[in-house]
């Protein structure tokens, strides 16, 4: 079950409305995606905490309807 | 996670697994035979490493594949525990790997050499 680019930057903008979002399709079939998202959400939380923002943002799609989604968070500087 | 005690006799069991071994790694199939990319990313990891480690291949039961997750809040798989606390999947290990985080965890769980 993918999910298309646009509509996934379309979630995650949702859930962090200030972040600069950046993602790849890595193997072009809509299942495997890498995001990149600098948010100041992310300030000072470990990285858990910051995947895990992320995780409750796609409210339950990850695992399911998105097999492979790598994560790169980082705060602004 | 915190918690001593559950409900759920599969966080039960992961509770105690994590703190009787240093360093656990759940992971879809085994070390010696990882059934998933990015499982396979985190064993190479910690064999370069030369961490010893226990891998528990949660595709052997489907309710501890599904409570793992619940028990971290993590929605994939692998899911890597030093000491009894979730460091991390497969991004997090491997950003740490690069960064030269991970080795002192490593050490001072004493699952490799300092």
């Amino acid at each position: 079950m993918p999910i298309a680019q646009p509509d996934l930057e379309a979630i995650l903008r949702d859930g962090f409305p200030d972040a600069e979002i950046t993602i790849e399709d890595l193997a072009g079939d809509g299942d495997h995606y890498k995001a990149r998202i600098v948010s100041a959400a992310f300030a000072g939380l470990p990285r858990v905490r910051q995947h895990q923002l992320v995780y409750a943002a796609l409210k339950g799609r990850m695992g399911g309807e998105l097999h492979a989604l790598a994560l790169e968070t980082s705060a602004p500087q | 996670m915190t918690e001593t005690t559950t409900a759920n006799p599969v966080h039960d069991w992961i509770a105690k697994t994590v703190a009787e071994h240093p360093a656990v790694l759940f992971m879809k199939g085994v070390p010696e035979q990882p059934q998933c990319g990015f499982s396979a990313q985190v064993v190479q990891i910690l064999d370069h490493l030369g961490a010893d480690f226990v891998g528990v291949n949660v595709l052997q039961s489907d309710p501890l594949r599904e409570g793992i997750k619940t028990y971290s809040d993590w929605p994939t798989i692998p899911q890597l525990y030093v000491k009894g606390e979730f460091v991390g999947g497969c991004d997090i290990i491997r950003e740490m790997f690069q960064s030269g985080e991970l080795k002192p965890i490593l050490e001072g769980a004493g699952v490799i050499a300092a």
